[in-house]
Order: C-alpha cells, then structure tokens, then sequence
C-alpha cells in the first residue's frame, strides 16, 4: 500500500480578530479542522468558494501562514512545526504555483536569471549543470531559449505564466499546488493553460493538489476532490461520484448552480438562498444549517463529522 | 541594464527641466574638477590683494573682488569643490546607514522595527538644521564636522523611506513567491527588494543633496563650516553681510550659486522620478 | 417593430502612445424592448467599450469615435445633444450596473445616501429641469414628498432583489456587505430610475458560482416582470445559456455570429464561436484551447480579424470583412466559410 506523499491532521489555521488596543476580540477559524491524505501522483482538488479556506490551507501546506493547531507531514517528515531554515530544505520539493505564476517573477530580473534562481538556492550545481537543466525545462513548457534574456514586461502574459511554471519545475518538485490556476482566464486560454498542467505531470511525474472555485475545472483535472465550506471539508470522494452524486446539501448546490449548456436552466429554479454566514461569528453545530433546506434540532446542536461512506466521505447528519 | 531605458532616456533628455537640472550639476562638476584651469585667479582661494578690495564686476574680476581682495570667481570655483564634497559624502554617508536600516526594519518588523524607527523618529522630530547647529557647535567648526553633522541628521529620512518602501514591496506577489522558493532573508533583502527600490532611493537622494547643499550653506552662514579663508559658500554670504547693499555681487554670486546648485538636484530628482517610473519604463504599449 | 436600441457599423478607436488602437471595427447590434441580448467575448474583444460607447462613457481625451450610429428609442445618441442624453438618457432610460460592485461604491457614504443621492437627479418621479432658475443644480433642493416616494420606491425593490431587513442594510457602508449583497444593490440601482435598457458588464465575473446563480436568476426574473431589455456582456458562456434571449459573439473588435440562443448553442456557425464552445470543458475532460493569440489592436489582422487562427481562412478573408450572411431564423454569422447545418 503506498505511502501518501503529504498527509493533514486536524489542520487549523486561526485569524486573530483584533479591536482597539489590539487586543484578541475574536478569531477568523479560516481552516477549522482539515484533513486529508494526498496520495503520490494523484490530482486532488480543493473545491469551496469564496472564504472557505482553500487558499489558506494551501498557504498553510507551503508555511506562509503558521497552522495554530494540527499536523502537516510530508514524505514521513513532520514539516508544521520546522524553523525557517529547515522549512526551506523541504521547499525543494514541495512547491507552490500562484494564481498567477508571471506575477512570481521580480520584475527587474531578467528571465533567465529567475531561472536560475532555485537552483542558486538549493543545489550545488555549476552555472553549466544550471543551464541545461533549465533548457530543458523550457522547452518542456515550450519557450525557446531566446527568452532567457528577455524581461517579464517584454512577454505575454501567457508566457510569463510558463516562465513562472518552468522556474517551480526546475527544481524537481513532488508536490505541486495549484492556486486558482485558471482564475480570471478566457475559456479557451484556461484550456490551454490546463493541457500544460497534465502534460507537466507526466513528464515530470508530479503530484498536484488543485485549489479552485471552478467546478468545471476541477472535474476535467481532478482524480479526487474535497468540498470546504467556511474552514472544513464537508465531503470528499472520487471526482465522479462528487459531480454526479453528491451526498451533502452544499456540494448538491454546487453542482446545481453549474449552468449546463444544451440543458435545463439551473437558475430558473435554484434552490440555495442566502450568503455564508460571517466567518468570525459561525452558527453553532453544522455551519452550514443557516441555509440547508433540511435542517434540524441536531444539527444545531451538533456538528458532524467527516465520516466515511462509500466512496468517499461526508460530514452531514442526513446525507443522501 | 534596466529594462526599456533607451526610450526613457530619451524622453528624459526631451524633458526641458531635467535637461535644465543635468546641465546645471554638470556646471557644478565641470566647475569643481577644472577650478585650478578655470580660475582666473587661482591663487585667490588664499592670497589676498587688499588693494582690490571690494571691486564691482568688471572686465578683470568678472563677478567682483571680496573683502580681502581675492577675486570672486575663482573663489566660486573653488567652493564647488567643497560644496561637492560636502554633499556626496554627507549625503553617501546618510544613504549608507539608512537604507541597510529601513530595509530590516521593513522586512522583518516586530518589535525590533518599531525601536529602529521610533529612533528615526526621534531624530526627525528635530528639525534638522537645529540638531545640525547643535552637532557642529559641540564639535567645533570644520567641514567634516559639517558633513558628520548632516549625516547624523539625515539618515532617517532614507531609513524611514526604505522601510514603507520595503513594508509595501513585502506583499508583493514575486517577493513572496521569492521566500516561498526558499530565498534567504539577506537574498530577498538585497537582490529582489533593494533593486525594486532604488528608484525611489536614487530620487531621494538627488533632491536630498539640494537640501544638503543648502544645510550647509546655512551651516557655513553660521560659522559653523570652514574657517577663513576657505572658499565656502555659505560663509562667503555670511562675509558679504556688512558689505550691502553696496557690495551686492559679494552676496548674490555665492546666493545664485547655491540656487542653481540646489535647483540643479531638484530638477534631476523630479526628473529622474519619472524617468524611472515603472509606467513609463516598462510601457510595452497597448496589446 | 424598431428596435429598442441598435447599433449600427459602430467603428472606435483610442489614441495612445503607440499609435491608434482600432477597438471597435464596423459593429452592429440591436436590442428589442424587454429582451435579454447577451454579448460574448473573450478579453479584449470590445464589448466593454460598445457598452461604454452606448451609454456615451469613453475617455473623451483618447477615444475618437470613426464611424456609425447608436439608435435609442429612433434618435442617434452619437449626435444628440449631450446635455439632453445626460439628463433623459444616462442613467435613466439606460443604466449600468457595472462588474465590480465593491469598486463602484464611495467607500466613504452609506449605501442608502448613495442610492438616494441617484435617486434625486434620476428618479422616475422627477420632472423638473434641474436647479432653481441661476442657482447650480448641486445645491437643489430635494423635494420632500418626493423624496418619500422615492425611499418607499428603494424599499420594495430591495425587497424585490432579496435583500435581507433593506431598512437596515441602507444605514451599512459598502465595505460591510459582501459581494454578493454589493451586486444586488447595483441592480437595485439600475432599476430605480425605471430604465428601457441596462447594461450588465460581466455583472457575475467576480461572484461565487452559487450567488452567481441566484444573481443571474434574479436578473432574468426581474427583466421579465418589468419589461425591461438587458444587454449582459461576458466570458462565461454558461451564464449567456442561462438568461439571454440572443446571444452575439465578439472577436477583437468585431462582431462575428448573432442568434437566438437555442440555435446559438445547437448549431454555432462561426469557427471562432465554434472553438470557442469546444473549449468549455466537458465532463470527460476534454477541451481544446484555440491556437495563437489575440491579435494588437493597433496593427490588426485586415478582412476577417480571426483569420490568422481559423483553418478555413483563405484570401478573401483576408482582404474584406464578410458581409452579414442572414442564415435564417434571426441567426446571422459574417464569415465566407461558415459551419453550414446538414440539411
């Protein structure tokens, strides 16, 4: 049975809600109890909206945001509690891709020297080792070696997100997560940007953890999927089974709000009302029972638990 | 080299007032390096003709003769050596001790930041030619006095223009996509924000020579500079005092010297700021 | 029956250091009263700018407008006195509702003075010229009673837009609702002054994919109550499946297929639109991206702007524009080699 490569134990990641005197008036639960297990090789996404979490929990995996609680490890090595020295041993292989990945290179840095950057960095290699390391990598996201002397401003902006892409591969990560890979894009771009990512993975046999908010992205790329809501996972399970048979109300409505071309029209009679409730003040027991249409006593008072049910798992008192 | 500097350079030169800046620093530097050749009268930096004192401008002393005699072009000349000196090294000294300073305490932040900037502070809250008075009074008249005087007052400024500089920058996207690569904190200092702020410092630090020269010259009125017969400027103005009206060369060809000088920095910053702003560098145009 | 609104062979560009960016090439468009006109586009394809040209909002110092008319209710809105269009036209007969609510609110009045202060100038109610004989218009009075006729008017289209306790959420500032909240007053807003036509620029882009839902239903709901026509502008071809009547394609600056949006879906014409449908994802994960970029605007491609992308392109494409080719069923596409339905 093989290893899984990063593995979450009760992850929390809490905001300090500061009022006058900066005194500790309350906190923001951004991730409130995550786990989950990521296998080597596998696509997991992390589907929620807006302020459920997501993107906290992927900066949390990298170290940019301290965990207040919870276990993080990573190929057998517990990496929440490190200092920044060791931290940055274990960034050789754990990297993390910005939304938008052109926008991680400085600006007045030619290409080529953001590179070499990581490499600097982490290994020994001579500026030859360097070079044809990184020629490799470019072409692998297909820009010529021309491009080594330019500036980011001097490319698209398509190509400065590869360039961003190829500067994370170059040091032969495992693990790489995706933070809203596609957010902002034209369709037909997002597709493009999306047959780079499968054909990255092959060729550099990566491991991805995908963090959007587009349903449909994450059901053409993903072999798993987690659903948060407002800091937990509410269910997981195999992308299929998530899209076609969802068992939890809120992923139900997810699923539901996806306009369906050449279908019915999902908004005439969409069922979800409301908003999230504020995250620094949640309703007691299952936070999500403020808009479920099949709410009760218990799940006022008790919150659920993410339990297993085949295939996958849902935290929900009466799911389907 | 910076990226798209050509077009900048030449929209800079097109610009009349930072032409107008450069060409008058250039003045100055032509003015303090050739001095010994330019000067009429070079030995006027010590040599005095009382016989000649006081003469108004003409065909042999083209801006007039001082008090002693000693003629008051080349002693001009002379100065800008010195007001050169003092504004390089006052200046240098200044960036030297501010910006390693603004920079930790804008990366780093906590509580060691609040005590280097509430430093800064403290020297700031203190107008600038008091402390300076104060500084030169202590320690005697003499132009390294001076210039330790400017630099002890003047490193906050930069100290506390790199820290918000370096606090803003932090939030950017390739700074901290530079630490999550693994990036040392002395790495991300020096070789990602330091760059991305030199204009900004590069800008203060024009206009901040202006307002050197200027200290100084207020020192220099003072007493506070170079004892006599040292051809500064400032005390060349405080000298001229007794003399006027009559004598109004002897005041106004140190007083338009500074103006231009000053003037000079001023225009460079201002046009160094938007030579080097990054909309116009990096203007790639409308896709 | 004419038109409530058409633009007819709209040409516009934008002066910039560069040179001349031709933004808008030759567009047509027509709107009737109380339809639902979705326009789609990629980034860069225009169609901010034709809703900016129709509510006569460019940049005055760059833009500079080459050709065409844009016919409101029969008059010309290119020439008309600009005085008139403020007062009777902008905000009024057509309204906007933008794609960033948080960045359309002053963050430094509460809602319900801002909704207020429109409602002084535009409401439906209002039918004196503004200001008192020599005094300026900003120092008008705001009639009394009208102005409780007004408020009555806010309250029940809050209600409408389901906005919880409106009373309430009038006395917030912007900054302490949510996105989702921000967006409904805008189309609260657009609808106060009792318009013919609003302009909803991407008005769900920034939204989660749930209170996109509730929005574009609620748009679609309200259109229809009030006979009011839409002209929503996006990317998102879903969205345009969901509440649009008619569905009109954009490419760089040009427009390229027009249709009812059944026949848009089921038999796309144009290969830009074709591709362009290609590449949603499906379920098994297959989606192809479109080869190439967009083009600049300052130098575009001549004829056919999308002929340097299309495999079917060939000369005339590249020398003249196509003409409107009428396919029938009110679908039009202008293209010399459109995909034709087997018969």
């Amino acid at each position: 049975m093989t290893q899984a490569i990063l593995s979450l134990g009760d992850l929390q990641v809490h905001f300090a809600v500061r009022g006058p005197f900066n005194r500790r008036v309350g906190s923001i639960k951004a991730v409130d109890g995550v786990s989950f297990d990521l296998m080597p090789g596998e696509v997991f996404g992390l589907v929620g909206e807006s302020g459920c979490g997501k993107s906290t929990l992927g900066k949390a995996i990298m170290g940019i945001h301290k965990p207040t609680a919870g276990e993080i490890w990573f190929e057998g090595q517990r990496i929440d509690g490190l200092t920044p020295a060791a931290r940055r041993a274990v960034r050789h292989s754990l990297q993390y891709a910005y939304q938008d990945p052109g926008a991680s290179l400085d600006p007045r840095w030619k290409i080529g020297s953001s590179l070499h950057e990581p490499l600097v960095i982490h290994t020994d290699l001579d500026a030859a080792a360097r070079d044809a390391r990184i020629r490799s990598i470019l072409e692998a996201v297909g820009l010529p070696d021309t491009h080594l002397d330019l500036y980011p401003h001097e490319i698209s902006g398509g190509q400065q997100r590869r360039v961003g892409l190829a500067r994370i591969l170059t040091l032969h990560p495992k693990v790489v997560i995706l933070d809203e890979p596609t957010s902002g894009l034209d369709v037909s771009v997002q597709a493009t940007v999306l047959s780079l990512f499968r054909g990255l993975r092959e060729t550099f046999d990566l491991t991805y953890v995908l963090i959007s908010h587009d349903l449909a992205v994450i059901r053409t790329m993903c072999s798993r999927v987690a659903v948060m809501y407002l800091g937990r996972i509410v269910e997981s399970g195999p992308t299929d089974a998530i899209f076609d048979r969802p068992r939890h109300p809120y992923t139900r409505s997810l699923v539901a709000a996806i306009p369906k071309i050449g279908g019915v029209r999902v908004t005439r009679d969409f069922w979800l009302q409301g908003e999230p409730p504020d995250p620094g003040n949640l309703p007691s027991g299952c936070r999500f029972r403020t808009r479920c249409p099949k709410a009760t006593d218990l799940c006022a008072r008790e919150e659920p638990a993410l339990s297993a049910l085949a295939p996958g798992a849902v935290a929900c008192h009466f799911p389907d | 080299m910076k990226p798209g500097w050509r077009r900048g350079l030449g929209r800079f030169a097109s610009d009349r007032a930072s032409a107008l800046g450069l060409a008058l620093l250039l003045v100055l530097i032509v003015a303090a390096i050739f001095a010994p050749i330019l000067a009429p009268f070079p030995g006027d930096v010590a040599d005095f003709h009382t016989a000649n004192r006081l003469r108004a401008p003409d065909a042999v002393n083209w801006l007039g003769t001082d008090r002693m005699g000693s003629d008051l072009l080349s002693r001009i000349l002379f100065g800008a050596r010195i007001t050169i000196t003092i504004a390089v090294v006052a200046v240098g000294s200044a960036v030297l001790v501010g910006v390693p300073i603004g920079l930790v305490a804008g990366y780093y932040g906590g509580w060691p930041s609040n005590l280097l900037m509430r430093v800064s502070d403290i020297f700031l809250a203190v107008p600038q030619i008091v402390l300076a008075i104060a500084i030169a009074q202590t320690l005697g008249p003499s132009i390294e006095n001076v210039i330790l005087a400017l630099s002890i007052t003047y490193w906050p400024f930069w100290a506390r223009l790199v820290f918000a500089e370096t606090r803003s920058l932090k939030n950017e996207v390739f700074i901290e996509s530079a630490i999550a690569l693994g990036a040392s904190p002395l790495r991300v200092m020096t070789l990602h924000v330091l760059p991305n702020i030199a204009s900004a410092i590069i800008v203060r630090t024009s206009i901040g020579m202006g307002a050197t020269i200027l200290t100084a010259a207020a020192l220099g009125f003072l007493g506070l500079g170079a004892p006599p017969p040292t051809p500064e400027w400032g005390r060349m103005i405080a000298e001229s005092r007794e003399f006027l009206p009559e004598a109004w060369w002897y005041a106004t060809v140190p007083g338009v010297a500074i103006f231009m000088v000053v003037m000079g920095f001023n225009l460079l910053g201002d046009g160094l700021r938007d030579f080097l702003d990054p909309r116009i560098r990096r203007g790639a145009g409308v896709k | 029956m004419t038109a409530l609104l058409a633009v007819e062979d709209l040409s516009l560009g934008f002066a910039t250091e560069a040179g001349f960016a031709s933004v808008l090439d030759r567009v047509s468009l027509s709107i009737e009263r109380g339809q639902v006109l979705g326009l789609v586009g990629e980034s860069g394809c225009g169609k901010t700018t034709l809703a900016r040209a129709i509510l006569g909002v460019l940049p005055r110092e760059t833009a500079r407008i080459t050709g065409g008319r844009v016919s409101f209710r029969g008059t010309d809105l290119l020439t008309a006195d600009p005085a008139s269009v403020n007062q009777t036209i902008r905000g009024r007969a057509i309204t906007f509702v933008p794609q960033d609510p948080f960045t359309s609110f002053n963050p430094v009045f509460t809602v319900g003075d801002q909704i207020m202060e429109i409602l002084k100038w535009k409401s439906p109610r209002a039918d004196q010229p503004h200001g008192r004989g020599w005094l300026p218009a900003v120092v008008s009075r705001y009639p009394a009673d009208r102005k409780r006729l007004d408020f009555d008017a806010v309250l029940e289209l809050l209600d409408a837009v389901q906005l919880p306790r409106p009373d309430q959420m009038l006395r917030k500032y912007p900054h302490e609702l949510s996105g989702g909240q921000r967006q409904r007053l805008m189309i609260a807003m657009a609808l106060l002054p009792g318009p013919d036509l609003v302009i909803a620029d991407e008005p769900t882009t920034a939204l989660d994919v749930t209170i996109q839902a509730q929005i574009l239903g609620l748009i679609r709901r309200l259109a229809t109550e009030r006979n009011v026509a839409v002209l929503l502008t996006t990317h998102d071809l879903g969205a345009a499946y969901e509440i649009c009547d008619a569905v009109n394609v954009m490419y760089a600056g040009q427009d390229v297929e027009s249709a009812p949006v059944d026949r848009f879906f089921a038999a796309p014409a144009h290969p830009y639109t074709t591709k362009l449908l290609a590449s949603l994802p499906d379920a098994d994960g297959t989606a192809r991206g479109i080869p190439g970029e967009v083009p600049g605007l300052i130098t575009p491609p001549g004829g056919c702007r999308f002929h340097p992308r299309c495999e079917r392109a060939d000369g005339p494409c590249r020398e003249e524009r196509p003409p409107v080719d009428q396919l029938g069923g009110g679908h039009w596409v202008r293209c010399y080699h459109p995909h034709r339905e087997a018969t």
